[in-house]
Formats: C-alpha cells, structure tokens, sequence
C-alpha cells in the first residue's frame, strides 16, 4: 500500500513541485490482471476524488484481444474531445513509477447501479445515451491505438468456437447460432468505434438532476472496431433492464428516445440490425455466463460468486426463446 | 432411515442462516462484499433445494418430448440419456436437419427453458412473464 501511495505522489506530482498527498485510498474491485482503487489527491485546489485503474508490474496479460489500459486511457480522451462524457484522464502510468500500467482519472459523482438507473422512466436520459453513442461511433481514429477488428458474420464464429469450448450442450444457443448465422447482416464498410459493454451499468448518471443526467461512459475496456448498432443491440438486452422489460434501453427509455438522440447527433439508425444485434448479445450474455461457470469447474477462478454466475445462462436462454420464437405472455 | 430433519429442511436452515443472520451481522461490521457474497449463497442453497424438488419430473418430462421429437424408438440406446438426447438434438438444430418450424420444436424448448428457470432464477422477469401462475395446472 505504501508503495501504491508514494507512487500515485509521483504520478501526480509536477517536476520539481512539493510532493501531492495522497490519502483514502481504497480498492473497489478487481481481478488478478486489473485492479481498480478509489483515492483522494490533496491539491493546491483542494481535495481531489480519483481513481486509479492498473494491471499491477508482473500481472499476467490475458490474450483475448482487449486494448489495454494506456489504448484504454487514449480512447477516453478521445471520447472527450469528441463530446462523449466521459471521467477526465488525469495521468497515464509510465514505467518510472513502478506501478505497472494504467492511468488515473476523475471520480465522478453519480449512480451506476442498473437497478436504480431503471427504477423510472427518463426520457431525456435515453436521448443523451443516443447522442452519446453517436459521438462515439463518430470518434476519428486515424493515428489512434491499435484495436481489433471484428464484423457481424466473425462475431457469430467467435461465439459458436467459444460456447464449443465450455463443452456445455444447449439446443437453445445452437438455435440462436444457426438464426444469427442465417440473418447475418453484410461487413460494414467502414469499421466504427463501437465501445463494446455500453449497457446500463456501465453508465454514470445524475439521478437528482432533472429526470436523470448522463455524467459519464465508463468502461471501454471491450471497445473495438467494428459494426455501431452492436452498442445499441447490447444496450437493449433485457438483462441490463433490471426487470423493466416494457423499456428496452437500459429499463429506463425506449428505443425511439435513443435513436432520436443518435439521430440528432449525426448517427444513422439501421433497427433491422438493432435487433440483430440484440439477439446476438442475449446469446453473449449467455456464453459469459458459461465460461464463468467455466472458470470455476476447471478450478481457474475457484470464487463462489463464478458458479453462481454459470447457472444464469438460462436467462439467456429463455430471452433468446423470447426474440426468436416469441409466445404471448401469460402474466 | 434416515432422522429428521430432511435434506430440504437442513437446506432450509441454511440459507434462512446466510440470508437472515450471517448477511446482516457481517454489514454491520461494515463488510459490505461478504455480507453480499452471504446473500449469494444464501440463494444458491435455494438453488439446490428447488432442483431437488423440481428436477425428477421436469428432467422425465424433457426427456419424453425430446424422444418424440427425435423420432427415436424406445427401445434405443441415448432414449432414457437425457445428455445424449440434448446433444442430438442441438446437432440437429446447428446443421439445420431441424429447424424452428419443426412441430413441437417451439412448445419443448419453452417447457425445457421455464423448467431451467424455475430452479435457477424463478424471479427472472421473463420467467414471471411466461411461466404459469401458481396452482394452475400446465396447459
């Protein structure tokens, strides 16, 4: 700890100034490969609330393809510039500071937790959410950092080789498979920034503000290259609607509110892949569920919550029944 | 034979202990990530109490339409499997030698899929939208 602290002190401190305090230092989350802390910079300015996110000197690099944390910290300041909200990046980690890699950034204020996002209807919340993602898949990439690229067809190979891999047998996703592989909509053009987990949850939003507020996108460790709609399919998955099925986007807005807001902000809406794109992330949902339950059968991850987490994926199923072969409700 | 209490009933005790007494002791000493690691348990102790209950009929029930489905005989070697079955019939469906107009195909993944759902997350609002109400008989 003690080193973390005067280390995130030489992060912060400009040469040749008196070394910047560093207190209340906290860990919020994480796994072996990536931590997440919460801690306060005592500035000529006043008190000031970060966050550090890094991959500890030594960590082990998983190979799935993830940009990493400094082309992590490079996109959110280009998500700024280009008008998405986003948590200012304060300083990037260098290999002087003995901290691995990673950068740290503002501590927003806000809430995350999905369940609360969606416990109303917030219109003017979805129609931000749209012009955000807009912005987003705007963001000019020439000179950026390398990232993968994938596109409809290839993300319908890597799920069935994945779901293949857990071993586990399930007609459900071999349904959804064959549908996602038959409705596959053509390569686009021209690849896109997609962020890759924008769903409610990983959304910071000002609740007292009038009807709610979009403070700020977090999360971009899954952004990509790729096809746009994929965000607007994953953010309407009914598992990041808490329940609020009736509203699609996030259990708190509806679809036309967001596409308004794409709209507005220059984007183009193609719903037809919209839902494409919905379906394919139920059945993603599904197959992490799989490789967290995964994780722990094979003794890799031998946390309790990961077994728990294998048995959702029949969530997945029964959304996947509900889009493909829907039926009347009967409550 | 065995004494009482039953397994259902020893589960019980369990999980009204993580959830009831354990989950809250350990928020009040401020441990908020055990006191929810305590919830989690508490629930998968109910997981294994209503797949107990639920399983036996549920899995001869699955097992009965998948041998109509797949058209095999009784007599045949995977007919009582209920892995092999579930495995012939998703082959079936990824190569496409069955696809979703196939008559019952519908009807015996809803009934297989709600039979999932009552045991692993019964207050999944998609489960509540579709599964019959309570003390109604299955259509």
């Amino acid at each position: 700890m003690t080193v973390l602290v005067d280390g995130l002190s030489a992060v912060l401190t400009p040469p040749g100034a008196a070394p910047v305090p560093v207190q209340a230092i906290q860990r919020l989350s994480g796994g072996a490969s990536q931590e997440t802390w919460a801690f306060e910079a005592v500035t000529a300015t006043g008190v000031q609330p970060l966050i550090l996110r890094r991959a500890p000197p030594g960590a082990e690099r998983r190979g799935n393809g993830n940009p990493g944390l400094v082309a992590e910290a490079a996109l959110i300041r280009r998500a700024g510039a280009a008008g998405v909200p986003v948590p200012a990046v304060v300083a990037v980690l260098q290999p002087a500071h003995g901290l691995g890699d990673g950068f740290v950034m503002e501590r927003l204020r806000g809430e995350t937790l999905g369940r609360r996002v969606a416990a109303a209807h917030r219109p003017a919340l979805a129609w931000q959410v749209g012009t955000a993602l807009a912005r987003i898949h705007a963001v000019d990439m020439a000179g950026g950092p390398a990232l993968r690229r994938t596109q409809p067809r290839a993300e319908v190979q890597h799920l069935a080789d994945w779901h293949a891999r857990h071993g586990t047998v399930r007609p459900v996703f071999q349904l959804a498979l064959r549908w996602l592989a038959d409705h596959a909509p053509a390569d686009v053009a021209v690849p896109a920034l997609v962020h890759g987990d924008f769903r409610n949850g990983n959304l910071m939003v000002d609740l007292d503000a009038d009807g709610g507020q979009l403070v700020g996108v977090l999360d971009w460790e899954l952004a990509h290259l790729g096809d746009p709609m994929a965000d607007l399919g994953w953010l309407g998955v009914n598992s990041w609607r808490y329940g609020r099925h009736q509203r699609p986007v996030g259990g708190f807005g509806h679809w036309a509110q967001l596409f308004d807001g794409y709209r507005n902000a220059g984007g183009t809406v193609d719903e037809a892949r919209v839902h494409w794109w919905q379906v394919l992330g139920s059945l993603r949902w599904g197959v992490i569920c799989e490789s967290m339950g995964e994780a722990w059968l094979s003794g890799a991850e031998p946390v309790m919550e990961k077994a728990a987490i294998g048995r959702r994926a029949s969530e997945a199923e029964i959304d996947l029944l509900d889009l493909l072969l829907p039926r009347p409700a009967v409550s | 034979m065995h004494d009482l209490p039953t397994p259902e009933q020893l589960l019980t005790a369990v999980a009204r202990f993580l959830r009831d007494e354990a989950g809250p002791a350990l928020a009040r000493h401020g441990d908020q990530a055990l006191a929810y690691q305590a919830r989690v348990a508490a629930n998968m102790v109910d997981t294994v109490a209503r797949q107990t209950q639920l399983a036996p009929a549920a899995d001869a029930a699955e097992c009965q339409r998948l041998q109509g489905l797949l058209g095999l005989p009784a007599g045949h070697a995977d007919a009582a499997d209920l892995a092999a079955l579930n495995h012939r019939l998703a082959s079936r469906l990824a190569d496409g030698s069955l696809d979703s107009s196939h008559p019952g195909l519908a009807d015996h993944l809803w009934a297989t899929t709600l039979a999932k759902l009552a045991v692993d997350q019964p207050g999944y609002d998609t489960f509540q939208r579709h599964a019959a109400p309570p003390g109604s008989t299955a259509p």
